[in-house]
């Protein structure tokens, strides 16, 4: 195969097709960032799921010195320890309690820590600015109502707090706009192949002559679909190139700068989860197109 | 060389078969005229030799090879050994004469070097010799079919078919064309050819075989066109 031949091929069918090969790269481009995004989408929902989700259904917060000013609950002063007993002991009784987990100040610095390690504001804290609590799953997570009118109000306890509510209206969200996503992106996906199907026709047509001398003095059908081949492979692989640039200018500017400064609870995807989807965008970007053109090639360009 | 074993070849949608029970042998270093009207089944057997087609009923052997039990993936290196030249020259316009001839060795992968001598050789034989630089467009007609010869024989083939190959051209050139076939026939090639013209063929004084509504009428040694046409 004279690798210098193909390649002139290439860069003459390319050129030919100048508006279909950019109406190819870009919209490889746009259905392979919303595919990308929508695989990052998914991992952010189970990296959040995976810290939230059952571990706590709800949480007791008890008072700490500080919130005295801040919260009217807290007016009596700090939990004591006797109340915490008391707490304890009565949770311990109820029959839809499945197990409770005291988490103490410190605990809940810890864990703080962890989850918002790059988040400016976990330097700022101190253990004594974190609650004390008690963390507690129920059998049934729809029956957090009787821990509220059990323990609300209570001397000592500042709230009672349903987080599974709270995270559940939130994954359903992404989950509603990563099905969204991926509904655009699956007709995305077949404009561009429409595209491609399209751009190797024309391709084959306006390269008919050379095709059916190579064809008569015995090129084999390999060399004869090459360059149409590539020509399709290139258009899709700098679609999937632009694609892996608006992800991860996207993850930067979008999640890094903005959204993490904006909503500081969750604990977004780091930048290598990103870097990790890339590779499979480029191969996806590079194989998609590449099949598409053998299948279009089989109709078009007898051999 | 060619064998037909009563061969019908009746195309997808068509009624009437484009040959019909056709039997013939052709040896090594024969040249051959292929006569009859539009329609006898003359394109369609030149197809069958090319695998272009696949016969309906019996057997075409070319080159000792039985073309229908030869798997699509060994079609290109069969037809490396076969020449082709049709009427209308297919020469490729954006591309000089020498790049014309090279292209057909470019694409079955043969060395830049090998090219470079091979080309002007054959440009020589087909008495085009410093003309490699031209454009097909700047030459006249029977030039550029002996850029297609050039092109078609540069393989050095077994077996050269040519499509009505002065077809096109003015009498005196077409007698050019032959006797640079008759040449190439010399050589020990073997000569297919279609074509409609009767003066060349009584002169030459070749084997004819005659097709007429796809059957085989006439196979005649040192034959002539033919009365009724």
């Amino acid at each position: 195969m004279r690798a210098q031949f193909v390649l002139s091929e290439i860069g003459v069918g390319l050129r030919r097709n100048l508006t279909m090969t950019f109406a190819v790269i870009v919209s490889v481009a746009l259905s392979l960032a919303l595919f990308g995004g929508s695989l990052l989408m998914r991992e952010q929902v189970s990296t959040m799921k995976g810290y939230w989700y059952d571990k706590v259904n709800v949480t007791i917060y008890l008072c700490n010195k500080q919130d005295k000013e801040t919260s009217p609950n807290c007016a009596r002063g700090p939990v004591t320890e006797a109340q915490k007993n008391e707490i304890r002991a009565e949770l311990k009784q109820m029959s839809i309690v499945e197990s409770v987990r005291f988490e103490t100040a410190e605990e809940a610095y810890k864990h703080y820590k962890e989850e918002f390690s790059d988040s400016p504001l976990a330097e700022s804290l101190t253990p004594n600015q974190m609650q004390e609590s008690f963390r507690i799953k129920l059998k049934d997570p729809e029956k957090y109502k009787v821990i509220t009118t059990a323990f609300a109000g209570r001397p000592g306890v500042q709230e009672v707090r349903d987080q599974k509510e709270v995270v559940d209206d939130l994954f359903n969200l992404l989950n509603g706009m990563n099905y969204a996503a991926l509904g655009v992106m699956s007709l995305m996906l077949i404009v561009a192949l429409m595209l491609i199907v399209n751009t190797v026709r024309v391709s084959a047509f306006s390269r008919r002559r050379e095709t059916g001398i190579m064809r008569l003095v015995g090129a084999s059908s390999f060399y004869i679909q090459m360059p149409f081949i590539l020509e399709a492979a290139i258009a899709g692989l700098l679609g999937a190139g632009l694609a892996c640039v608006l992800l991860v200018s996207g993850y930067y500017f979008l999640v890094r700068n903005w959204l993490a400064d904006q909503i500081r609870v969750i604990h977004f995807i780091a930048g290598d989860a990103v870097l990790a989807k890339l590779p499979l965008v480029l191969a996806i970007g590079l194989l998609m197109p590449a099949l598409a053109a053998l299948f279009a090639l089989r109709k078009y360009l007898k051999v | 060389m060619i064998r037909f074993d009563n061969v019908s070849k009746t195309y997808p949608k068509q009624s009437r078969p484009a040959l019909r029970d056709v039997s013939l042998e052709i040896e090594k270093g024969e040249f051959v005229f292929l006569v009859g009207s539009s329609g006898s089944g003359k394109s369609t057997f030149l197809r069958l030799l090319l695998r272009e087609e696949r016969a309906s009923h019996g057997a075409v052997h070319v080159l000792g090879k039985d073309l229908a039990r030869l798997s699509n993936w060994k079609v290109p290196q069969m037809r490396r050994q076969l020449g082709t030249v049709f009427q209308d020259f297919r020469l490729l316009p954006n591309k000089t004469v020498g790049e014309n001839v090279a292209f057909a060795l470019e694409v079955i992968g043969k060395p830049r070097a090998a090219i470079r001598k091979t080309v002007p050789e054959v440009l020589d034989l087909v008495g085009l010799g410093g003309k490699q630089d031209r454009m097909p467009g700047e030459l006249s007609g029977g030039e550029q079919q002996r850029v297609a010869i050039a092109r078609a024989f540069v393989n050095r083939p077994l077996l050269l078919i040519a499509d009505e190959p002065t077809g096109n051209l003015d009498p005196q050139t077409s007698v050019g064309i032959m006797k640079l076939l008759d040449r190439i026939n010399r050589t020990g090639t073997t000569v297919v050819m279609a074509t409609h013209d009767q003066q060349i063929v009584d002169q030459m004084r070749k084997r004819v075989i005659e097709l007429e509504k796809g059957r085989l009428v006439r196979d005649q040694s040192r034959g002539v066109y033919g009365y009724q046409h």
